[in-house]
C-alpha cells in the first residue's frame, strides 16, 4: 500500500519536472538577421542631398527627403520544399532611421532554406483590422486617415521636372483594394543555399533600389507623374517597383 | 501519507497549467458595462476582438470623448461636432467647426449604433471604428493634432495614466489604446429605444396613432429601400440629386471612380428630429425642406439614382399632407432614453 503511494509521489515529481523541461526539449530555432542597403541605381541613396541629384529612367533629375516601406508576412522555404512562414512578421524601413535597416525574424526553426518572400507593404486583412500597435501604429505617418489603410512605400523628394509646387515629388502607394490594389509579393531564390541552427547567427543581405519605382513596366516621367497618393497611378509605380526594388545580395552563416 | 499524494498532485497540476497559460487579460465580466444587441437589431459588425468591454475601458474612452486635449491647442474636443442631446451630430452647424475658427466641407454625422457599420464617414474611407477618429484629430481643419502628441500628453496628464492602467494593464499609454478606448465609448452608444422600436417590440409605450401608422405606411413604400430598417439606412452610398454637379466628390473620393461621383452614404433616418442640418453639407435646415427636394427639388445628376427617377419623373411624388404624415412617422424613431441616457453624459 504505502509502496503504491511512493511511486504515485515519483510520478508526480515526475510530471511536475516533465512540464517544466518541455519548452526547451522542442525543435531548435534562432534569429535569422536580414539587412537592408537603400540604393538609388548604383549609387547608395542619401537623403536630402540636393547637390549630388540622381537620375531616373527618363533621364530626370531628382533628390530624396524620405524613402520608407513596410515588409511584411515573410516566409522561408526550405530546400526540401517545405515552407516556414513566420508569425507577425511587420516592419517598416525607414532610410531616416539607420536602426531601422536591420530586422530580426524570430525562432526561425533549424534547417537548409533556399528561398525567401515576403509582402511588400502589410496584407489586406491588416489594413482594416482596427488600431495597431509598434510599426504599424497610425502615429508613424504610413497610415492614411481619410482612406483607410497603410501606405506601403513613401518615396518624397524634389526634381526640377516636376510641376508640382517647390518642385516637389510624392509617391505615396498604398491601396489594398481592387482595382488600386498596390500589394505585391517579392520572392528570390537565395543566391546560397542558408543553414540555420542553433546558436549561429545566420544574415540575408538585401539591396533596395528606390529607382525601381520609375522604370520597369512603366518609365515615369516626372513631369508627367510626380504626385499620387493611391489610386491608378499608385499602381503603375507599384508594378514597377514590383520588379527591382528588392535584390537578395548574401547569406551569411 | 495519503495527504501528502493528494498535495504534490495538486501542486503537480497547478504548476503544469499555470506554465501553459499565458497572462491574460484581466475578466471583465462582472463589469456593468455590456454591449447588448436589440432585439429587432441584427447581429454587429464590430465585436470587441482585442479589446474587451469593461467599465475602465468605456469610462476612460467617454473621458477622452469630452476632452478638448485631443486637439492641437486643446480648445475642441469630439463632443464639440458631436453633441450628445443632438444625437452626437452638431446642432445648427452645417460643416464642422474645429480649431482657429476653420470651417470643415461636411456636416458631422450623429454618432450611434456604430457597432453596425461596416464603414465610415459621408464617403465609407474608414474601414474600421477604431480608427474612425483619425481623420478628425489629424484634420488640419478640425483638432489639427497627432497621435504622437496626444499620448505625450496623456502620459503627463493626472489621471489618464491610472485610467489607462485600470483599462489595458500595465504597459506606456499608446495610440493603440486611446483608439480602443474610444471604440468602446462610441460603440456602445446604441440608439433602440424610440416609439418606433417599442412599436415594433410591442412594448408599451409604442402603439402608433393613427397619423403615425399612415407615415409609417408612406416610409415603407417610398423610402425604405435606402433607409432600410431597422438601422434606417442599407449603409450603401447613393446620389440623391442635391446638384446637377456636384461640387463635393464623395465617394468617388474613395473608388477612384466617375460613377460614384458626388454619392454619399445613405444616413440614418434615426433621431432625425434632433439632427438638423441635413445632407452631407447641411444644406437643409428643416424636415420639410428635405421632403420638398425629394418631392420637387431632385436634379438631373449624371448619378443621380434610378430609384429616384421612376415613372418618368424625378424625385418622390408626395402630397403636402402625405408630407405632414411622413415628418409624424418620422418623430417616432427619436430616442429620448438614448440622448438622455446618464452613461454617455459628461461626467460632472
Amino acid at each position: 500500500m504505502k509502496a503504491k503511494y511512493i511511486t504515485l509521489t515519483a510520478l508526480s515529481f515526475l510530471f511536475l519536472l516533465c512540464s517544466g523541461f518541455k519548452r526547451k526539449n522542442k525543435n531548435a530555432t534562432t534569429h535569422l538577421a536580414i539587412h537592408f542597403k537603400n540604393f538609388v541605381g548604383n549609387q547608395p541613396l542619401k537623403l536630402n542631398d540636393s547637390l549630388n541629384a540622381y537620375s531616373n529612367a527618363n533621364g530626370d533629375d531628382f533628390y530624396l527627403t524620405t524613402f520608407k516601406f513596410y515588409v511584411s508576412n515573410f516566409v522561408l522555404t526550405k530546400t526540401n520544399g517545405e515552407t516556414v512562414t513566420v508569425p507577425e512578421s511587420y516592419f517598416l524601413i525607414n532610410a531616416a532611421d539607420a536602426s531601422s535597416m536591420d530586422i530580426e525574424l524570430p525562432e526561425v526553426p533549424a534547417g537548409k532554406y533556399k528561398a525567401i518572400s515576403f509582402i511588400i507593404g502589410v496584407d489586406s486583412l491588416r489594413n482594416f483590422a482596427g488600431a495597431q500597435t509598434g510599426c504599424l501604429d497610425p502615429a508613424k505617418g504610413m497610415f492614411w486617415t481619410w482612406k483607410s489603410g497603410y501606405i506601403f512605400v513613401k518615396l518624397e523628394g524634389a526634381s526640377s521636372k516636376s510641376t508640382s509646387k517647390k518642385n516637389r515629388l510624392t509617391f505615396h502607394i498604398g491601396g489594398a483594394i481592387s482595382p488600386d490594389n498596390t500589394i505585391r509579393h517579392f520572392e528570390q531564390e537565395l543566391p546560397k543555399k542558408l543553414k540555420v541552427k542553433e546558436g549561429g547567427h545566420p544574415q540575408i543581405d538585401i539591396a533596395v533600389d528606390a529607382a525601381a519605382l520609375f522604370k520597369g513596366k512603366t518609365t515615369v516621367d516626372f513631369s508627367k507623374l510626380n504626385f499620387t497618393m493611391g489610386g491608378p497611378n499608385s499602381v503603375i509605380v507599384a508594378d514597377n517597383y514590383e520588379q527591382g526594388l528588392f535584390t537578395v545580395t548574401d547569406v551569411k552563416k | 501519507m495519503k495527504l501528502l499524494v493528494v498535495f504534490t498532485l495538486c501542486i503537480a497540476v497547478i504548476c503544469s497549467v499555470a506554465m501553459r497559460i499565458p497572462a491574460r487579460n484581466k475578466e471583465y465580466s462582472a463589469d456593468s458595462t455590456q454591449f447588448i444587441v436589440p432585439a429587432n437589431f441584427p447581429q454587429p459588425v464590430y465585436r470587441f476582438t482585442n479589446n474587451n468591454l469593461s467599465d475602465a475601458g468605456f469610462l476612460l474612452g467617454k473621458k477622452l470623448f469630452y476632452d478638448p486635449l485631443l486637439s492641437k491647442d486643446k480648445t475642441i474636443a469630439c463632443s464639440n461636432c458631436h453633441q450628445p442631446f443632438a444625437a452626437f451630430a452638431n446642432l445648427d452647424h452645417p460643416v464642422s467647426h474645429g480649431v482657429d475658427e476653420c470651417l470643415g466641407t461636411r456636416n458631422a454625422p450623429a454618432l450611434f449604433n456604430l457597432a453596425w457599420q461596416k464603414e465610415f464617414m459621408w464617403d465609407g474611407g474608414v474601414k474600421h471604428i477604431e480608427v474612425s477618429p483619425l481623420n478628425a484629430i489629424t484634420s488640419t481643419c478640425e483638432m489639427a493634432s497627432s497621435l504622437d502628441t496626444i499620448t505625450e500628453r496623456l502620459k503627463a496628464t493626472k489621471p489618464y495614466p491610472e485610467l489607462f492602467h485600470n483599462a489595458f494593464g500595465d504597459g506606456d499609454i499608446n495610440s493603440q489604446k486611446m483608439l480602443r478606448a474610444l471604440a468602446q465609448f462610441t460603440s456602445m452608444l446604441v440608439s433602440a429605444a424610440s416609439k418606433y422600436d417599442k412599436h415594433i417590440r410591442h412594448e408599451a409605450g409604442g402603439e402608433f396613432t393613427n397619423e403615425e401608422e399612415q407615415g409609417y405606411q408612406l416610409y415603407r413604400f417610398h423610402c425604405s429601400a435606402c433607409h432600410a430598417e431597422p438601422l434606417f439606412t442599407d449603409l450603401t452610398y447613393r446620389n440623391n440629386g442635391l446638384d446637377e454637379i456636384s461640387e463635393d466628390p464623395g465617394r468617388d473620393t474613395i473608388t477612384n471612380n466617375p460613377d460614384d461621383k458626388g454619392k454619399f452614404k445613405v444616413p440614418s433616418l434615426r433621431n432625425i428630429e434632433l439632427t438638423s442640418p441635413y445632407m452631407h453639407d447641411g444644406r437643409f435646415t428643416t424636415l420639410e425642406e428635405v421632403l420638398a427636394h425629394y418631392n420637387s427639388g431632385v436634379k438631373n445628376n449624371a448619378n443621380l439614382d434610378s430609384l429616384l427617377k421612376q415613372n418618368g419623373r424625378r424625385g418622390i411624388a408626395l402630397t403636402q399632407d402625405e408630407q405632414k404624415q411622413l415628418i409624424v412617422f418620422l418623430k417616432t424613431l427619436t430616442d429620448h432614453e438614448f440622448v438622455n441616457d446618464k452613461r454617455f453624459q459628461q461626467e460632472q
